[in-house]
């Protein structure tokens, strides 16, 4: 019975048969970028595509989780085989990491319900290469929609954002005045806002603003999406009140960028960036190595130089950059 | 890679076992040892823990009990995992009498763990159940 000692492309055919321990060794060997996980994305890749995928976002406490443990309940009512995502922070000391997530979806979900908890691994270069080989395993393996939900607080939920077809900012009362809504970032990203805890005080403040704000983003014509306005749903998680109209304006979403063609660009755009971000990790490890190792004569003569200040670094850098294929 | 090595640990209290200072505190233990925790907490069934497991593929359970009902859910926990197929170690804390031990470990659990462990022996504890567990394979 046991997975170990199976080929990737047979634990694959295992996962695409509903066996949901396969699909779960599946994406540890993709999270784990391990040896084995370019022949599932090769695999996976084939017959993903899909998928709705939705990114939940939002500050730490603004109730992204109970959230998407009431949207999953939703879908799970409608029939549908939902899969969640929960990215959390590992401790950027140990690498250690507290996955909390289940705890408020494991009760509501339907068992159809796949949730994966996925830890940040204290580097944004290899979230940004896992989380689209996930989800595209998710894709393959017949869950729709696929929903990710990430903190928001930094850069990696703008690139988590850039793998979602919808996006979803999640705010709360009491993050700060009309300006905090006025600042770059995460809220340019939004498709769809959330006003969560909308049974305390300031909620309807916190609503205001983000309507002056979308005013603005229309005046100077920066839309995401040609000219779409998000929308703005009030919701209640612990009680699930608004959960309904949520998913109703996510599917709303869903249909326009459909219908307008944006949804086709984005997925295009999508695969560029990973590619990209193949890319970018493979060029890393090769400056690493030049710079680490000792693979290429004359590196270390000309790092000395630059302590000794014989050569700027920046006429180094273009220096080695050449060598860059040596390796 | 190093990653390749760290362990995957579902954490759990089955039934009606309120008291979660403990777990909370392995929790974080794991946490520091490197590992990661996916955490479910109070009242669990059998059923949730298998499906963690299976979704998360974790290398480890760890169940916390303070009710007495460790003879009973123990050896069920090991039971509805190899039910399932899964090769996974179950690790029990908390308050296990002594002439308990050996009657839990004979149906199946890994380890157990009192109130005196330190942070080291958790962690060791761990690993080397998943280690014996592989091995078995």
């Amino acid at each position: 019975m046991s997975l170990r000692g199976l080929a990737p492309a047979e634990i694959f055919d295992r996962a695409m048969g509903g066996e949901r321990r396969a699909l779960g060794r599946l994406i540890t060997l993709v999270e784990r970028d391990a040896a084995e996980a370019e022949e599932v994305a090769e695999l996976a890749h084939a017959r993903a595509g899909i998928a709705h995928v939705i990114g939940i976002t939002g500050s730490p406490g603004s109730g992204k989780s109970t959230l998407t443990g009431q949207l999953v309940k939703l879908l799970g009512q409608a029939g549908k085989r939902a899969a969640v995502l929960a990215v959390d922070p590992s401790s950027p000391l140990t690498g250690g990491a507290i996955l909390g997530d289940r705890v408020r979806m494991e009760d509501v979900a339907s068992p159809d319900t796949f949730i994966r908890s996925m830890a940040t691994r204290g580097h944004q270069g290899g979230l940004s290469l896992a989380v689209p080989g996930v989800v595209r395993l998710l894709d393959a393996s017949g869950y729709d929609p696929i929903v990710i939900e990430t903190v928001g607080v930094g850069q990696v939920e703008v690139d988590i954002a850039g793998t979602a077809d919808t996006t979803v900012v999640v705010a709360t009362p009491g993050m700060g005045d009309s300006v905090q809504a006025n600042k770059a970032g995460l809220l340019e990203l939004a498709d769809l806002f959330v006003v969560n805890k909308a049974d305390r005080p300031g909620a309807n403040d916190v609503r205001r603003d983000l309507d002056l704000m979308l005013d603005l983003s229309h005046v100077s014509g920066h839309d995401r999406h040609s000219g779409m306005r998000p929308e703005i749903v009030m919701t209640t998680a612990l009680s699930g009140e608004g959960a309904p109209e949520m998913w109703t304006a996510i599917e709303r979403h869903r249909d326009a960028i459909t219908d307008n063609g944006q949804l086709a660009a984005r997925r295009i755009n999508r695969d560029v960036a990973e590619v990209r971000n193949r890319l970018m990790a493979d060029l890393e490890r090769r400056v690493d190595d030049m710079l680490n190792g000792t693979s290429i004569d004359g590196v270390a003569q000309v790092l000395t130089a630059v302590g000794q200040r014989d050569l700027s670094p920046t006429a180094a850098a273009k220096d080695l950059a050449t060598r860059i294929n040596e390796l | 890679m190093a990653q390749e090595q760290q362990l995957r640990v579902v954490l759990a209290k089955l039934g009606f076992d309120g008291h979660d200072r403990g777990i909370k505190i392995v929790a974080r233990i794991l946490r520091d040892a490197g590992m990661e925790v996916i955490y479910l907490g109070l009242r669990q069934s059998y059923k949730n823990v298998v499906n963690a497991v299976e979704q998360e593929d974790a290398d480890a359970v760890g169940l916390s009990m303070h009710n007495a009902s460790h003879m009973t859910l123990g050896p069920k926990m090991v039971d509805a995992l190899a039910e399932a197929g899964l090769e996974v170690p179950v690790i029990v804390g908390g308050i296990v009498p002594e002439e308990d031990v050996q009657p839990l470990m004979d149906k199946g659990v890994a380890v157990i763990l009192g109130p005196g462990a330190s942070a080291e022996e958790v962690a060791q504890a761990v690993r080397d159940s998943v280690a014996a567990m592989h091995a078995t394979q």
